[in-house]
C-alpha cells in the first residue's frame, strides 16, 4: 500500500481558519454536537461534542474509537441521521460547502445514496434476503436516476468480475466478501461525493478484508470520493486511511496524518491503544488500559481521560483541554502534555520471546480426528499435541473447523472419529461418557461474554455453579473459593453479588475465566475469547491469561483468527484451513518463516502499521 | 445487592403504565365481585324471591331469574367457582405445556420429534370441541372440565415455550453447564426456565382469559356446573328466554365475563410490552441501551 504523501490536507480544529490547499474540502464537520435527553425532567447530556474535521476529495479519514466512543453516532450524523433518543445539538456537516444538517427530510432523502453513501457493518443484514441482488442494485439506479447500463461497470469496479450469476443470486447465496462487494457497488453506483463506511470488514477474514480495503481505496482515489472509515481496528485504519481521528467519550482527542499519529501518538489514550495492539513482526508486551470509558452523563470534570491517564497532572482535573497542534502537518491532540508524550512514544518494551518449554509429557494428544456434518467433512485427520504448561494456538479463518475441534475436545461435539487422549487416558466423545475428574480438568471459555453468563444469576452463582457440582463444600469455604477465583482474574470479591448486565464486556470475560479456573483445571480451551472485545480490553485479557498460565502451570489451547495475537500468547501454533492442518511449529518459526503457501498468504494479508515499524520507529 | 426477580420487575413496570393499570382495575373489579360476592349476597342463591323474570325492585335490585331467584345473589355467587376453575386449568395447562416445550427444545432430536408431533395431533382439535368431546364422554365433572381445558391449552403453550427455550438452550451459558456434566434437568431448572419468565407470564394471562371463556362456554352449553348451582355461563343460558322481561339475568354475567376477559388481556398486553428489554440494562434510561449495544457486536 502506498504511503500517504507528506502534504496531506488535514485540518484540525486548531487550524480550521486556514483552509487547506486544494480549495473547499469535500467534507467539513464543524463543532458537531449530538445530545441525549434521558427523560423530560433530566437535563440533556452530550453524547458527542466539539467534533471537527475535514476530508479532501479522494482521501480517506479513519475514525477510530472503542465501544461507546460515539463513532457510529458521528458516522450517522454525516448522513443527517441520529439514533433514537438522540438529537443534533449544534454544529455543521458541510458537504461541498452545503450544510446537510439544515436540510429538510425530503432533501436529505435525495441526498442519501446519491451524494452521501453508506456501507454498513454487516452486509448480510443490510441486503434484503428476499430480493435478488440484481433487483436491489437496479433499485439504486431507479431511485437516483442513474444509467442502468453502468451496472456491469459498477460491479466490476467493486471487484465482482463476473456479474451475471451474482445479479441472479439471493444475498444468502453469496459469501461474506461478495456481499460486502455488492454493498460497495451499491454505495459507489451513483458516484457519491462522500462515502461513510461503518466497520465494513469486521466479519470478514483477513484475505477478504485486504481485497475489500484495496477496492475501497482504489475507488476513492479514482473518483475523487471522500471517505470516512469507521473502525475499532487500528491496524485496518492504518492500512486504509490517510488521516486518522481518534474519538474518546464523544470528543476528538487526536487527529492527524495516519502515519504520524500511529508512529508518534500524542495523546495518552492513543498511546495506550497502540500499546494494546499485537503486532506480527515482533513480540511486545501487551498492555491493557485500566478502567472503562465514562458513559454520557457521568463524564468526569476536566479531561475525560484523566481518571485512566498515567500522565495526568493536577491541571487535567480542572478543565477540558483544547486541541493542541503538535506538528506542521495538522497533527493535534487534546492533551496538555501532548508535546511531551509525542516525544515519549518510541519507548515501548519488547517482551522477551516466549521460550517454548522443554517437551514435557503431553497433556492433550489429538490423533486422526475427523468430523463430518451431513457427509461434508469439517475436520480431516487432525493431529495435535499440547504439552503440560504449554500454550498452543490454533489459527484459521472462519469455517476452517477450528471451533469444531475445540468443541470435540471439551465434549460438546460428540460425533467424531479418531482419538483424543487427555493425561494418558482416552477421552470418550461426549460429556456423558467422561469421568468427573476429566470433566473438571478440562475447562472451556467461549467467544462471546455477552451470551456465556446467565443473565438471571449473580456472578457468585455463576462462578459457584461448577464448584457446587464437583465439590460439596461448606458455605464458608464455597464463598472463599469464589472470592479467590474472582481475585485471581483481577475482579473485586464484591462482584459476586452483581448481575452480568452490570458488567462491561471485559469484566464479563473475566467472570467466564473465573468460572473455568475455580475448578483448578489442567487444560483451558479458549475459543476466540478476545474477538468480541475492544483492543485495550483484549490486551488486558491476554495479560491476565499469560499471568494465570505462568502461575498455575495451565496448558492452554487458544483458538483465534488473529495472527498477531498468537505471537503474544502462544508457544506453538497450528494453522488450519478447510478442516486440515497446513502447518505447525513454534510461533516465531511459523510467523517468520512460514513453509505453507496458505500461511504465507494469511501473513501477507494481515493489516499492519506500515513498512517501518511504528512502535520502534 | 438483592435484586427483585424478573417477574416482580415486569409486573411492577406493567402496573405503572396506563394500559396495565386500566387492565388490572377492570379485571380486579370482577375478581372482587367473585370473591367477596358470596359473603355479601342478600339471599341464598336457591331461594325463590320474586316471580320468574320479575323486573328490578327494591327487594331484588336486579330482578328475578327464570325461577324467580334473585339475579343479584346468583351473580355474586356465580363467579368464584368459574374463576377458580379457570385459574387451576391455566396453571395446569401452562405448567405442563411449558415443561413439555422446554424438554422438547432442550433435548431435541428424537424427543423433540415425538413430543411435538403428539402436540400437533392435539392442536388439530379446536379447543372447545376437544373439551366438549372429553366432557360428553365422561360426564360433566368439575375436575374433568378443568383437566380438559388444561389439556387443550398445553399444546399451544408447548409450542410457544419450545420456541423460546430453543433460543435459550443454544446460548453459551447453557453450554458452559453442559460441559461440566451437569444433568439436563438441573440445567433446565436453573438456567433455562428462569430465562422464560416473561414469555410464560404473557402466556398465563392469555390462557386465563381463554380458560374463562371455554369454561363459561361449557356451562352455557350445559356441560359445566349443573343446576341449581349459580354460575355465570349457566345463568346466561337459563335466563336468555327472559331477555326482554328481565335483561339483567343475562347481562350481568355477560358483562362480568367480558370485563374479566378484556381486563386480563389488556394487562397481559402491558406485561408483554414491559418485558421487552428486561434482563439487559434494566437500570439504565432507554436511549442509553442503543449506545451500550453499539459496542457489543464490534
Amino acid at each position: 500500500m502506498t504511503a500517504p504523501s507528506e502534504d496531506i490536507p488535514v485540518t484540525a480544529e486548531a487550524s480550521v481558519a486556514a483552509p487547506a490547499p486544494g480549495g473547499t474540502p469535500r467534507l467539513a464537520v464543524e463543532n458537531l454536537r449530538i445530545i441525549m435527553r434521558p427523560s423530560r425532567h433530566q437535563p440533556e447530556v452530550d453524547v458527542v461534542d466539539e467534533v471537527s474535521f475535514t476530508v479532501q476529495p479522494g482521501y480517506v479519514l479513519g475514525l477510530v474509537g472503542e465501544s461507546g466512543s460515539g463513532k457510529t453516532t458521528v458516522a450517522l450524523a454525516l448522513l443527517g441521521l441520529v439514533k433514537r433518543g438522540l438529537a443534533i445539538g449544534g454544529g455543521k456537516v458541510l458537504i461541498d460547502g452545503r450544510d446537510i444538517l439544515a436540510l429538510s427530510e425530503h432533501e436529505l432523502q435525495k441526498l442519501r445514496g446519491k451524494t452521501v453513501a453508506y456501507v454498513p457493518q454487516d452486509p448480510s443484514s443490510a441486503l434484503n434476503p428476499v430480493l435478488k441482488v440484481g433487483t436491489q442494485l437496479r433499485e439504486v439506479f431507479a431511485v437516483h436516476g442513474g444509467d442502468e447500463g453502468r451496472l456491469t461497470e459498477v460491479m466490476a469496479e467493486a471487484g465482482l468480475e463476473d456479474p451475471g450469476p451474482i445479479l441472479a443470486a439471493y444475498p444468502h447465496q453469496l459469501s461474506g466478501g461478495q456481499q460486502q462487494r455488492v454493498a460497495l457497488a451499491m454505495a459507489f453506483a451513483c458516484r457519491p461525493r462522500l462515502i461513510v463506511l461503518d466497520e465494513p470488514t469486521t466479519g470478514l477474514d483477513v484475505t477478504t478484508q485486504r481485497r475489500v480495503l484495496d477496492t475501497v481505496r482504489g475507488l476513492c482515489r479514482t473518483y475523487e470520493v471522500a471517505a470516512v472509515y469507521i473502525s475499532h481496528d487500528l491496524a485496518v485504519v492504518a492500512e486504509i486511511a490517510d488521516q486518522v481521528a481518534v474519538l474518546y467519550a464523544g470528543r476528538l482527542i487526536e487527529i492527524g496524518p495516519a502515519r504520524e499519529v500511529f508512529a508518534t501518538p500524542s495523546h495518552p489514550y492513543t498511546r495506550g491503544l497502540m500499546r494494546a495492539v499485537p503486532v506480527l513482526e515482533s513480540t511486545y508486551e501487551l498492555h491493557g488500559l485500566a478502567g472503562s470509558p465514562p458513559r454520557p452523563g457521568s463524564r468526569p470534570p476536566g479531561c475525560f481521560f484523566q481518571p485512566r491517564c498515567e500522565f495526568a497532572v493536577a491541571e487535567c482535573e480542572l478543565r477540558q483541554p483544547d486541541l493542541i497542534t503538535v506538528s506542521g502537518t495538522g497533527h493535534a491532540a487534546r492533551c496538555v502534555r501532548a508535546a511531551e508524550i509525542t516525544a515519549l512514544s518510541a519507548t515501548l518494551a519488547l517482551a522477551s520471546e516466549r521460550s517454548a518449554p522443554s517437551a514435557e509429557e503431553p497433556v492433550l494428544t489429538i490423533t486422526g480426528v475427523s468430523v463430518s456434518y451431513t457427509n461434508k467433512p469439517v475436520l480431516r485427520d487432525v493431529n495435535l499435541v499440547v504439552g503440560a504448561k504449554q500454550s498452543v494456538a490454533i489459527v484459521g479463518t472462519s469455517g476452517s473447523g477450528k471451533t469444531t475441534l475445540a468443541r470435540c475436545v471439551v465434549g460438546l461435539h460428540k460425533d467424531w472419529t479418531g482419538t483424543i487422549t487427555f493425561a494418558g487416558a482416552e477421552l470418550p466423545p461426549g460429556v456423558r461418557g467422561r469421568t468427573q475428574d476429566q470433566l473438571r480438568r478440562i475447562q472451556f471459555v467461549s467467544q462471546n461474554p455477552y451470551s456465556s453468563l446467565n443473565p438471571r444469576h449473580t456472578i457468585g452463582q455463576i462462578v459457584g455453579a461448577p464448584l457446587a457440582h464437583f465439590h460439596k463444600l461448606g458455605g464458608r469455604e464455597h464463598r472463599q473459593r469464589i472470592e479467590d477465583a474472582l481475585t485471581s482474574v483481577a475482579l473485586r470479591a464484591s462482584f459476586a453479588a452483581r448481575y452480568p448486565d452490570e458488567l462491561s464486556g471485559g469484566e464479563r470475560q473475566r467472570v467466564a475465566l473465573a468460572r473455568a479456573l475455580v475448578l483448578d483445571p489442567d487444560l483451558l480451551v479458549c475459543d476466540e475469547v478476545t474477538s468480541a472485545l475492544d483492543v485495550s480490553v483484549q490486551a488486558a485479557i491476554v495479560e491476565l491469561l499469560l499471568r494465570l498460565q505462568a502461575e498455575r502451570g495451565l496448558a492452554l489451547l487458544f483458538i483465534t483468527h488473529n495472527l498477531p495475537l498468537v505471537r503474544s500468547i502462544a508457544d506453538d501454533v497450528t494453522v488450519i484451513s478447510a478442516g486440515q492442518i497446513c502447518e505447525r511449529g513454534p510461533v516465531t518459526q511459523v510467523l517468520t518463516e512460514p513453509s505453507h503457501d496458505y500461511t504465507r498468504q494469511l501473513l501477507a494479508d494481515v493489516p499492519a502499521f506500515g513498512t517501518d515499524d511504528p512502535l520502534t520507529g | 445487592m438483592a435484586r427483585r426477580s424478573e417477574a416482580v420487575v415486569v409486573l411492577g413496570r406493567a402496573v405503572r403504565t396506563p394500559r396495565g393499570a386500566t387492565g388490572l382495575v377492570i379485571a380486579g373489579c370482577v375478581i372482587l365481585v367473585a370473591v367477596i360476592g358470596p359473603a355479601v349476597a342478600p339471599y341464598s342463591s336457591t331461594e325463590f324471591v320474586t316471580a320468574p323474570f320479575a323486573r328490578a325492585s327494591r327487594a331484588a335490585w336486579l330482578g328475578g331469574d327464570v325461577l324467580g331467584r334473585d339475579v343479584l345473589t346468583r351473580t355474586l355467587n356465580g363467579g368464584w367457582e368459574l374463576l377458580a376453575m379457570a385459574a387451576v386449568a391455566t396453571a395446569l395447562g401452562v405448567g405442563v405445556g411449558a415443561m413439555i416445550g422446554v424438554i422438547a427444545a432442550y433435548y431435541g432430536g428424537w424427543w423433540d420429534n415425538v413430543i411435538m408431533r403428539a402436540v400437533d395431533v392435539i392442536l388439530a382439535f379446536p379447543q372447545l370441541v376437544f373439551a366438549l368431546l372429553l366432557v360428553s364422554i365422561l360426564g360433566p365433572k368439575i375436575w374433568l372440565i378443568v383437566l380438559a381445558v388444561a389439556i387443550s391449552h398445553a399444546p399451544q403453550v408447548a409450542r410457544v415455550s419450545r420456541a423460546a427455550a430453543l433460543d435459550v438452550s443454544e446460548r453459551d451459558f447453557v453450554k458452559a453447564m453442559q460441559i461440566l456434566g451437569i444433568p439436563g434437568r438441573r440445567i433446565i431448572r436453573r438456567d433455562v426456565l428462569p430465562n422464560l419468565t416473561s414469555v410464560l407470564m404473557v402466556e398465563i394471562g392469555l390462557r386465563l382469559t381463554y380458560s374463562m371463556l371455554i369454561i363459561a362456554g361449557l356451562s352455557f352449553l350445559g356441560f359445566g356446573l349443573q343446576p341449581p348451582t349459580a354460575s355465570w355461563g349457566l345463568m346466561i343460558n337459563e335466563n336468555r328466554v327472559g331477555l326482554i322481561a328481565n335483561p339483567w339475568g343475562v347481562l350481568m354475567p355477560a358483562i362480568l365475563i367480558a370485563m374479566f376477559t378484556i381486563g386480563v388481556n389488556t394487562f397481559t398486553d402491558a406485561v408483554a410490552h414491559a418485558s421487552l428489554g428486561v434482563g439487559r440494562r434494566s437500570t439504565e434510561p432507554d436511549p442509553l441501551v442503543g449506545l451500550v449495544a453499539e459496542g457489543a457486536t464490534t
